[in-house]
């Protein structure tokens, strides 16, 4: 394939307005989790900052980038200083694969709303979850203090735990697709979204991914009332955001996978498809915050327990299930 | 392009694991070997063989090198005060074999003509699982199969008496 000036202008294009799109999104997130707590807790949430505290996203960002960056004279200078952006960048870089709309026509090409289509798009995703560990664990590590290796140690067995449920219950997904490529499971999904054919593999890849981003109710690496903050408990200024935004950039990208595989991408009726994705997304990060104000954090060996002895049997099972079902149709 | 981004993957992937070998601390060693790791699958999907790649980084850099840094921070072995220094004797075994790689190596570019077709293809999940599955189908049965012996070897030694 050769490339022009149009092309690598395109692509270039892309990347930044994704950047910018999801960062935008998550400094909002951050806001709307304030905001839709507040309410659920019958209080009122920060809205001073700007008309109803629109402008709170951007009075954070100026107080992280300004406080004192503190490195603990015992910790391991230089993966302290690499394990946040360890933690955000494979969050950032899951979005290179996720199709936002319908192909369009620009500067009289067809240009796909996606950085790049590869044909492992779900390996590629797989990979980067598991990679996404490697933050966490030596963030925990580097810090050299008890409550953040052990909130490490946590974080480190909960990601493998899930991890493994996550990518059993999308293998029914890539059966019915036939394929790994994200514009092929979304096409697939034309007719009817996948959700009506695999709603166990939806509902354990819910909860997988909710445990992958490390929420209430499975928020145990950062568990407050007993860690201090967990695997971040030393972390201040930027390098601390950069965990925080990278959490919240985490939840954008799993509701975007979520909607992708099983509700159907941007496909939808009436709305422009880039308008339907984002509903979708939105309301998958409702879900997650609505989740946070309603449950309480499981004890340490339920867990355990539901990953390894429910979800993950039973990810098994629908896969058999599925593959009877394909090949007696 | 793609000459170029080989070089620098390579030396990426040589200098990765020369700092995992010279690394005293463990978990350094890891992140190391994480890096060449991630250089190596790089260099596997420029060279046509995306599954490859996936595959490299889903096992090697995110299962396996994953639970040897959960057991030395399980067990907090990354105090590098501890460990002896290497002895000379405890060089011969790497001697060997670092002679036997080169030596190698040398055989096989000595006798073989440079092969390597300079426009090659990428090649598809679909074909390269019907290989996977037809061609090789007992060598993958009996890969399996050891996995197994090995697990449940596993769970004897670990079972609590």
């Amino acid at each position: 394939m050769t490339w022009d000036a149009i092309d690598i202008a395109l692509m270039v294009g892309k990347i930044l307005v994704l950047f910018f799109v999801i960062l935008t999104l998550a400094a909002y997130l951050v806001l709307a989790e304030r905001r839709i707590l507040g309410w659920m807790q019958d209080r009122i949430g920060p809205n001073r900052v700007g008309p109803m505290g629109l402008l709170q996203p951007l009075a954070d960002v100026i107080k992280m980038l300004t406080k004192e960056d503190m490195i603990p004279s015992a910790a391991d200078r230089l993966l302290f200083s690499l394990a946040p952006a360890m933690a955000a960048i494979p969050a950032i870089l899951t979005f290179a694969i996720i199709p936002v709309g319908a192909p369009m026509v620009l500067f009289g090409r067809e240009v796909n709303l996606q950085v790049t289509d590869l044909d492992v798009g779900v390996l590629f995703f797989l990979a980067l979850s598991s990679i996404a560990v490697y933050g966490i664990a030596l963030g925990g590590w580097a810090s050299n203090s008890k409550y953040s290796l052990l909130g490490s140690i946590r974080g480190l067995s909960q990601l493998i735990s899930y991890e493994l449920s996550m990518g059993l219950s999308l293998v029914p997904v890539v059966m019915l697709a036939k394929s790994f490529r994200l514009s092929d499971i979304v096409n697939a999904q034309a007719q009817m979204p996948f959700i009506v054919y695999q709603p166990l593999a939806f509902a354990i890849f819910l909860v997988s991914i909710i445990a992958e981003c490390r929420r209430i109710p499975f928020d145990l690496p950062e568990a407050e009332g007993e860690l201090v903050a967990g695997f971040h408990t030393e972390y201040s200024g930027m390098r601390f955001g950069l965990f925080f935004v990278g959490e919240y950039i985490n939840i954008i990208a799993l509701g975007a996978l979520a909607s992708l595989f099983f509700l159907g991408g941007w496909r939808g009726p009436l709305l422009p498809p880039i308008l339907w994705f984002f509903i979708k997304v939105a309301i998958f990060s409702f879900l997650f915050i609505w989740v946070r104000g309603t449950l309480p954090r499981l004890r340490y060996d339920q867990l355990m327990h539901l990953g390894w002895k429910f979800l993950t049997p039973l990810a098994l099972l629908n896969i058999l299930a599925t593959g009877w079902w394909l090949a007696l149709r | 392009m793609e000459t170029t981004l080989f070089y620098i993957l390579s030396a990426v992937t040589v200098f990765g694991t020369l700092c995992a070998i010279t690394a005293r601390q463990a978990v350094r060693a890891i992140v190391y070997l994480v890096t060449s790791f991630f250089a190596l699958a790089l260099i596997f999907y420029i060279l046509g063989a995306p599954l490859v790649a996936a595959f490299e980084v889903i096992i090697y850099a995110g299962a396996i090198m994953v639970l040897f840094l959960f057991v030395i921070m399980m067990l907090e072995l990354g105090s590098p005060e501890k460990l002896p220094k290497p002895r000379l004797a405890d060089w011969w075994p790497a001697v060997i074999l670092f002679l036997a790689v080169v030596g190698s190596v040398t055989v096989i570019a000595a006798s073989r003509q440079p092969a390597i077709a300079p426009g090659f293809t990428a090649i598809s999940v679909r074909e390269f699982s019907q290989a996977l599955f037809t061609r090789y189908g007992i060598a993958v049965e009996a890969i399996s199969m050891q996995l197994l012996f090995a697990l449940v070897g596993a769970l004897y030694l670990g079972r609590r008496r």
